[in-house]
């Protein structure tokens, strides 16, 4: 039963969907790992970015992947107008923590609504030439419908890691984490550091949209499926790593993946997040946390 | 002096008139008093895409019957909120629109998952309790007073699936092996056990039983898992988002099969059925009804025109062919009982649905066992010459040949899976 096909093959697709939890999870990490911000809207922007890619590939054909690149500069505009409005309403006075989180529980709530009033509520899926087919290298099978995000996200993941550990932006971003004070007395404005950095965790949902889309059907509330999970990766990653995350996350989808070929589906959850309480148990850091 | 009381004869004649004239319209005010019925429907949430579609149906037959004069007489409101697919809100939802809003008359929202925690808020009000669309949800509690529209038959659970292995045993070579997997939600398990009892009656040896979480992303490790056990027959018993996962990842690993399929919601929307398209062909799946010359019942066409002339701007299913006929037909039933009994009183609804047989858009409705249908219809289509070129070749017979019962098939069976 339990060949070394099966067990390769349950492997590989889960390496291949942690992929996509890692673009998924990869702004939070940003948002609530690096700026403590607790954007709980995350996975409803991800979905919007989703029904924006499933409305340009069935009006006009475009792929979604490529969508969701072109809207990137969209969503950084809404992620420092979003900000400019939490710290102005919230983080100047303190008051982040608990209003803060209403205010992006209020968020979520409000573009789940607009996405059922622009879309409706039926699931929607779209066309491109690469989903349903795939590719064999041996007895391992790779469908192009997740080999396909799972280069996007690494592709992804590595722009933003080059992006925070190369250039001076990026740099500050990562400063304004560790120390804000610090930061500011080196002449750097904190507040405008978090609204670029915010602003690039929500670009990155455009891109994580479209390849949740290009994965599977979709409909306005999914996002709430995800909301669990990708708190887990950031956690697991060790909240402000980004290669804490991409790790976390392709650990989190093989260890579903295996749970789930090997042992049953309805146990891969309860195992993946009992990984996630036994890791923090032992390094309460989180993988790659200091 | 004879002036005077002849006026005051004239102005009394005139004042009695006025009198009776207001005696005889104070219980024509109370006839236009509408009857309330009130439900919960899924507007959000997974369901919802069925839900928004139910209830455009609902409003169709509102407002047939309020052309028509009403029930008894009175126009029809709907009094409703949105359950958002979510089951821990719908008692609040009954008890008010039970208590607070003060209906005349409940029917339930869509799905197991919705119905079943309404129940006993009825058992305590001895209400009538249409039902839509739910499986077995009746089972546990045997309340008289529920009656369900969706045709599985007496004994639902084993009903659902008893069609897919009928035609699965008339195979040749004749199957040994079964896969059941399904997702971890009420419908589905309740679709599972019936399955599990038809493979143990019709001798399949169960290869792999397990249920995934409907939280799932990727189904590849599932399909695989089935493959590994390599059966003969497969029966999935999921939701539209999972439908569309295990379909393609079904393509993608290559899965074989004699017969594949059976209980798979959403396979029956425009949605999947146009984005799946030639993914299908082959699936043999459970359906309500289809375009097919023997399912042509009267009025379900004209009822189809009128729902899908509003179903586009409303983004729902614009095909409509799975569940609006039945959230028509539930009405139906309810609307015609009232009529009959002309009573509101729900003792006299209930027995006389329950002694009944009912003409609706969706044939001839007849209650047995527990309020399911005295007989069952649930159909088994297969998907065959499906192309990817839109929703048209779905608005005629073929694309969806009718398998079972036999009393209504159009077409033949091919196989193996996939073709």
């Amino acid at each position: 039963m339990f060949t070394a096909d099966l067990l390769l093959n349950a492997v590989v697709a889960g390496v291949l969907l942690g992929g996509f939890y890692a673009a998924a999870a990869i702004g939070l990490t940003i948002a609530f790992g690096q700026l403590d911000v607790v954007n709980i809207a995350h996975p409803a922007f991800i979905v919007s970015g989703s029904f924006c890619a499933y409305f340009l590939n069935d009006a006009y054909g475009i792929d979604p992947i490529l969508v969701g690149v072109l809207l990137t500069p969209v969503y950084f505009a809404v992620g420092v107008a979003l900000y400019s409005v939490y710290y102005t309403s919230f983080e100047r006075h303190g008051e982040e923590s608990l209003r803060g989180l209403a205010f992006f529980f209020g968020i979520m709530f409000i573009v789940e609504v607009l996405l059922i009033m622009s879309f409706g509520v039926d699931y929607r899926l779209v066309d491109t030439a690469y989903i349903g087919e795939s590719i064999k290298l041996g007895f391992i099978g790779l469908p192009y419908r997740l080999l396909v995000p799972f280069a996007v996200s690494l592709a992804m993941a590595g722009a933003i890691y080059l992006f925070l550990s190369r250039t001076f932006t990026g740099r500050a971003i990562l400063a304004v984490s560790q120390d804000r004070l610090a930061l500011r007395l080196m002449g750097a404005d904190p507040v405008r550091v978090k609204q670029v950095a915010f602003g690039l965790a929500l670009a990155t949902t455009a891109v994580a949209g479209a390849l949740l889309i290009v994965i599977g059907p979709v409909e306005p509330s999914i996002g709430r499926l995800y909301i669990g999970r990708v708190f887990a990766i950031v956690v697991l990653g060790g909240m402000t790593s980004i290669s804490g995350t991409i790790v976390a996350a392709l650990i989190l989808g093989v260890v579903e993946s295996l749970v789930g070929t090997l042992y049953g589906p309805s146990w891969a959850p309860a195992v993946a997040f009992g990984f996630l309480l036994v890791t923090l148990a032992v390094r309460p850091a989180g993988l790659f946390g200091r | 002096m004879l002036q005077s009381i002849a006026r005051r004869r004239l102005f009394g004649a005139l004042g009695g008139t006025i009198l009776a004239a207001m005696s005889l319209a104070l219980p024509s005010a109370q006839a236009a008093e509408p009857v309330k019925i009130g439900f919960g429907m899924a507007l959000t949430g997974a369901l919802a895409g069925n839900g928004k579609a139910a209830l455009i149906a609902m409003e169709i037959w509102r407002e047939d019957v309020n052309k028509a004069g009403g029930l008894m007489g009175r126009p029809v409101e709907f009094v409703y909120y949105d359950d958002q697919t979510n089951p821990s809100v719908v008692p609040g939802i009954y008890t008010k629109l039970l208590t607070v809003d003060k209906v005349d008359l409940v029917v339930s929202g869509y799905g197991t998952n919705v119905i079943a925690p309404a129940i006993p808020i009825m058992m305590g009000r001895k209400k009538v309790f249409m039902g839509l669309f739910g499986l077995a949800a009746n089972e546990k509690f045997n309340y008289p007073n529920y009656f369900q529209i969706m045709p599985a038959g007496p004994d639902p659970k084993l009903d659902w699936s008893r069609g897919f292995f009928e035609i699965a045993t008339g195979l040749d070579p004749k199957p040994k092996t079964v896969a059941l997997v399904g997702a971890d939600a009420e419908f589905a398990r309740n679709a599972l056990d019936g399955a599990k009892t038809n493979a143990e009656k019709f001798n399949l040896n169960v290869v792999y039983n397990n249920t995934y979480p409907p939280s799932t992303t990727d189904y590849t490790p599932v399909v695989r898992a089935i493959q590994a056990t390599n059966p003969d027959v497969v029966f999935i018993a999921s939701y539209p988002p999972d439908s569309a996962g295990m379909v393609r990842a079904i393509n993608e690993v290559g899965l074989k099969a004699q017969l594949l399929g059976g209980g798979m919601v959403g396979l029956q929307y425009a949605a999947l059925l146009t984005k799946l398209g030639p993914m299908l062909n082959g699936i043999t799946n459970y359906d309500f009804w289809v375009p097919a010359p023997t399912l042509d019942f009267p009025g379900v066409n004209e009822f189809l025109a009128k729902y899908q002339a509003k179903a586009q701007d409303a983004g729902v299913d614009p095909l409509g062919h799975y569940l609006p006929p039945y959230a028509y037909a539930y009405l139906q039933v309810l609307g015609q009982a009232v009529n009959a009994a002309n009573s509101l009183d729900d003792a006299k609804l209930a027995e006389y649905i329950r002694s009944n047989e009912f003409d609706t858009i969706i044939g001839k409705v007849k209650f047995g066992k527990n309020g399911e249908w005295a007989s069952t219809r649930v159909l088994q289509v297969q998907y065959q010459g499906v192309t990817s070129d839109g929703l048209d070749q779905f608005l005629k017979p073929g694309a969806r040949a009718v398998l079972y019962p036999s009393e209504w098939k159009y077409g033949e069976l091919k196989t193996p899976f996939p073709q």
